[in-house]
């Protein structure tokens, strides 16, 4: 059988649909940051296939994966360091209680 | 026409991605879900691997793998106590969370059948990119090379380990 | 001529001004009484020095052989908005100008002394002269205007310190409404006036006097075959300047506002608006006389308004308690001889000289600002030695107060048109010109001239004979006596002037054009008119020289007409009607309620929605980041699904 582009699209897609329905309805703000990078990383999946197949002689895609690795890298980083904040301060990580800007 | 070893290992990765996928977003240990990324995780990196990217799947096992999943075990140790449960999710918060996940799923499937000329593509052959061709890419200023992006990553980066610090310290 | 003595004359009134407004609070009472005293006495030197020498120099530039010239002393040009269209100030020397020169410092002089006594501790002193050299320094200015445009500006600065000396006690409710009443009639009239001036410098191309009346043929011949409405376009512009006089002349019909104006000082009352700011009116009318001869339309509608309202004023004047109304009216009534003495002097008038009308006019305004000037001082002595204004509070007076009442009987004299008195010989002048140009008007003036004789002795017999009020009791043992030597002089000076003024041969120095004109007593008209005048005042005597029921009767058996006239024919009424009912309630309702709830309510409207909409949609910034999520997500969704659709 061959594997055509369609094969490796609808993990992605199922990846990526995973991911919204993990950040809609998770309530630890880790659990929403863990679904984001399931989002994150079916995009990836998306580009470097469509590299891969379509173009197979740039690298498009592949270096956008590859920046886009090292900025969910900084991202989760970043964000890690505001929900420790944030728990510092509240003592939880649910989300429904980080309403406030300011407290 | 691909071997059958191939298209065995193609059916593993897919579906190590979605069962891994599900699972990272319907348990209700948060430490277990962070082990079920690591493994959909790994299973991009095979993925990778099998499109005959190496340095793509290798970075993808030593950023995320190594990194991300890393910085996610310590944050959760630091915010739960173990063996804390999440609650039962209320029918009406899964209910709004499948229609968006399927209306997101709708939208893209749409845009997908709506090219189905292109998504049938057989894999093209390729050579596999070299170290060189890679460093030349990533540090070069002429055409589909990225040196600009490059520096502002970097200069991100740095940015994010200089925030990450000032926001999580003590006060 | 130096032009060092004419600037002086209208720096000094200003200068007095500024000082006196800006550091007269500063200062005591007396002091600054003094200073404007003396400011005024200085400009009624250089006046009168100024005068004497336009009159009696014999300097060519103001007379050839017998003809007095019009003589522009300066005129600098104050605002240059292009090179055609300039507003110049300047200070213009002829003969009605050199004889305004003499009236308004005389009379200005005489109440700033006569003030010293009467305004003696009121507060806002410093102000009250500050006001009055406003007043005299605008009304100077307007008497030697070289041009149209600085006559209005100056017109408007009377107005003004009219408008504050009137409202001078400004606490009283009804000082503060008669001056706003007079500002806004004056206004309405100077919008005419203003109008006027542009047709007229519209066609002519001209502000300046001179070149306008010096040339009335190239004036015609500017405005050749324009017209408006059936009348000829000139005589629409000099309608409309004419109306602007009408308001400060207190003609009919804006003469409302000048009885009300009494509620002024009365020694403002003497000043503005019995001897200089109310014939201004009359002095624009003399001032652009030759352009008037040329239009009859014009004289005649001036004819009729002045016959009118010498009538009206004098009907009115019978039948007023107020002393000061009484005098008002009479004010009024004596402009409007003036303004008809104007009108009738036509120059299809060929049975006598053209120029007696206007210099009869003239002489009129000169004669009647003194002795109008004189019993409004006399008024005000009355009233402050009975604390009222009303006739019924007085009564036998003349055993009080010896010096005001002498004065005032030669006022009254002058007045009614007594031989030797002032009054006789403008009056006979008056009378001549209207039966020089038609009987009907002879005889309807002379009517009026037998009623101003009979309203003034009624006033005089009321307050100096009739009954005799026990003032002890009412005063707290104080009895009315004359005033103090400050406001005597001005007394015995203005009734001496009363006395021997018609002796000047006043047709040797103001004239029409310029040449002498020999005034020839008409001894017909004129023992006619006094004789009359004699009857009048008989019958006022009859009427009223002693307590009786003969009045109170009279007026019964006429009730409709006293009341009408004591209520001054409800032209207050009218303009009440008209201004309420027609205009606020006709026009300004509707267009109130067009804004409140058209134009308010679009824009309440607005934000009602703005508002509701608001309160539905701040449910979507809970703070919960999920449903945030979920919104952009849908928006996402439906906008790659429109993408999809529109480009795919």
């Amino acid at each position: 059988m061959d594997i055509t582009l369609i094969w490796y699209l609808v993990p992605a897609l199922v990846m990526f649909c995973c991911g919204v329905y993990g950040f809609l309805t998770r309530r630890n703000m880790i659990a929403m940051l863990i679904s984001l990078e399931l989002m994150l990383n079916a995009v990836d999946i998306n580009f470097v296939v469509f590299n891969r197949y379509l173009f197979p002689h740039s690298m498009e895609g592949w270096m956008f994966t590859l920046f886009g690795i090292a900025i969910a890298a900084a991202e989760t980083a970043l964000a890690i360091a505001i929900i420790i904040n944030l728990f510092r301060v509240s003592k939880n990580i649910d989300v429904r209680d980080a309403t406030k800007m300011k407290n | 026409m691909e071997s059958v070893g191939s298209t065995i290992f193609y059916w593993i990765i897919a579906l190590s991605i979605v069962i891994f996928s599900v699972l990272t977003v319907t348990t209700r240990k948060i430490l277990r879900a962070a082990t079920y990324l690591l493994f959909v995780l790994f299973a991009t990196a095979a993925l990778y691997f099998k499109l005959d990217y190496e340095f793509l799947g290798s970075v993808q096992i030593a950023v995320y793998a190594g990194g991300i999943v890393v910085l996610f075990v310590f944050a959760i140790l630091l915010t739960t106590h173990p063996g804390d449960n999440s609650e039962q999710l209320a029918s009406r918060k899964k209910v709004l969370g499948l229609v968006g996940a399927l209306a997101a799923a709708g939208a893209c499937g749409w845009a997908l059948c709506s090219r189905c000329a292109d998504i049938f593509t057989s894999l093209p052959s390729m050579e596999n990119p070299t170290m060189h061709r890679i460093g030349e890419a990533m540090l070069g200023t002429g055409h589909e090379q990225y040196l600009l992006p490059f520096e502002a990553v970097s200069v991100l980066l740095l940015a994010c380990i200089i925030g990450g610090v000032v926001i999580a310290r003590k006060r | 001529m130096d032009i060092t003595i004419p600037i002086l004359i209208l720096a000094i009134p200003l200068f007095m001004f500024i000082f006196l407004g800006l550091v007269g609070v500063k200062m005591s009472h007396k002091l600054a009484g003094t200073l404007g005293t003396l400011g005024m006495g200085t400009v009624l030197i250089l006046s009168y020095y100024t005068a004497f020498t336009y009159y009696f120099s014999g300097n060519p530039a103001f007379i050839d052989g017998t003809n007095r010239l019009q003589a522009v002393i300066f005129d600098q040009t104050w605002l240059q908005f292009t090179p055609s269209l300039a507003i110049k100030l300047g200070f213009l020397l002829d003969p009605i100008s050199a004889m305004m020169l003499i009236v308004i410092p005389t009379i200005s002089f005489m109440v700033h002394v006569y003030s010293l006594g009467y305004m003696h501790g009121e507060k806002g002193f410093q102000r009250y002269y500050a006001f009055l050299s406003l007043f005299s320094f605008s009304m100077l200015g307007l008497v030697v205007a070289t041009n149209i445009f600085q006559m209005y500006i100056f017109w408007e600065l009377v107005g003004a310190s009219s408008f504050l000396l009137i409202g001078f006690f400004y606490t009283l409710p009804s000082a503060v409404s008669a001056c706003k009443k007079a500002f806004i009639v004056t206004r309405f009239a100077d919008l005419g006036f203003l109008i006027g001036i542009l047709v007229l410098s519209f066609y002519t191309r001209e502000l300046d006097f001179l070149p306008m009346t010096q040339n009335p043929a190239g004036v015609l011949a500017s405005f050749e075959g324009a017209s408006f409405l059936g009348a000829s376009a000139l005589t629409w512009a000099l309608v409309l300047i004419f109306t602007g006089g009408m308001g400060k002349s207190a003609m009919l019909p804006l003469h409302i506002w000048l009885p009300d104006a009494m509620e002024g000082p009365t020694p403002v009352s003497a000043l503005i608006h019995a001897a200089t700011m109310v014939v201004a009116g009359v002095y624009l009318v003399a001032r652009l006389f030759p352009l008037y001869m040329l239009e009859d339309a014009a004289l005649m509608f001036i004819t009729v308004v002045g016959a009118a309202t010498a009538f009206y004023a004098a009907m009115v004047a019978c039948a007023q308690i107020d002393i000061k109304r009484i005098l008002a009216f009479s004010t009024i009534s004596q402009i409007a001889f003036m303004m008809v003495s104007l009108g009738v002097a036509s120059r299809n008038n060929v049975a006598i000289h053209e120029g007696l009308g206007y210099m009869a006019s003239m002489f009129h305004l000169f004669t009647h600002a003194m002795f109008k000037a004189l019993l409004f001082l006399g008024a005000g002595a009355l009233i402050h030695a009975v604390h009222s204004n009303n006739y019924t509070a007085m009564g036998g007076l003349r055993k009080y107060m010896p010096v005001t009442h002498i004065t005032f009987l030669i006022g009254c004299l002058a007045i009614a048109g007594i031989f030797p008195f002032a009054g006789f010989w403008s009056k006979d002048e008056i009378l001549a010109a209207c039966f020089a140009n038609g009987t009907f008007w002879g005889i309807w003036m002379m009517m009026v001239a037998a009623m101003t004789a009979f309203y003034m002795f009624r006033m005089y017999f009321l307050v100096f004979w009739w009954d005799n009020p026990d003032y002890e009791k009412e005063h707290h043992g104080h009895r009315p006596h004359d005033p103090g030597l400050a406001m005597s002089l001005p007394l015995v000076f203005l009734a001496l002037v009363s006395t021997v003024a018609g002796f000047i041969h006043f047709g040797e120095f103001v004239t029409f054009d310029g040449h002498e004109y020999q005034i020839h007593i008409n001894w017909a008209i004129a023992g006619l008119s006094m004789g009359i005048a004699v009857v009048s005042i008989i019958f006022a005597g009859w009427l009223y020289a002693k307590k009786n029921d003969r009045p109170k009767r009279m007026a019964d058996s006429c009730r409709w007409l006293w009341t009408a006239a004591h209520r001054r024919f409800y032209w207050d009424e009218i303009y009440l009607f008209i201004t309420r009912r027609i205009i606020f309630d006709g026009i300004c309702k509707p267009i109130a309620w067009f804004d409140r709830h058209i134009i308010d309510g679009t824009m309440d409207g607005l934000a009602f929605i703005t508002n509701k909409a608001s309160v539905a949609i701040k449910g979507f910034q809970s703070g919960k980041v999920q449903m945030y999520i979920w919104w952009y997500l849908m928006g996402a969704v439906v906008l790659g699904l429109i993408v999809a659709v529109c480009v795919l």
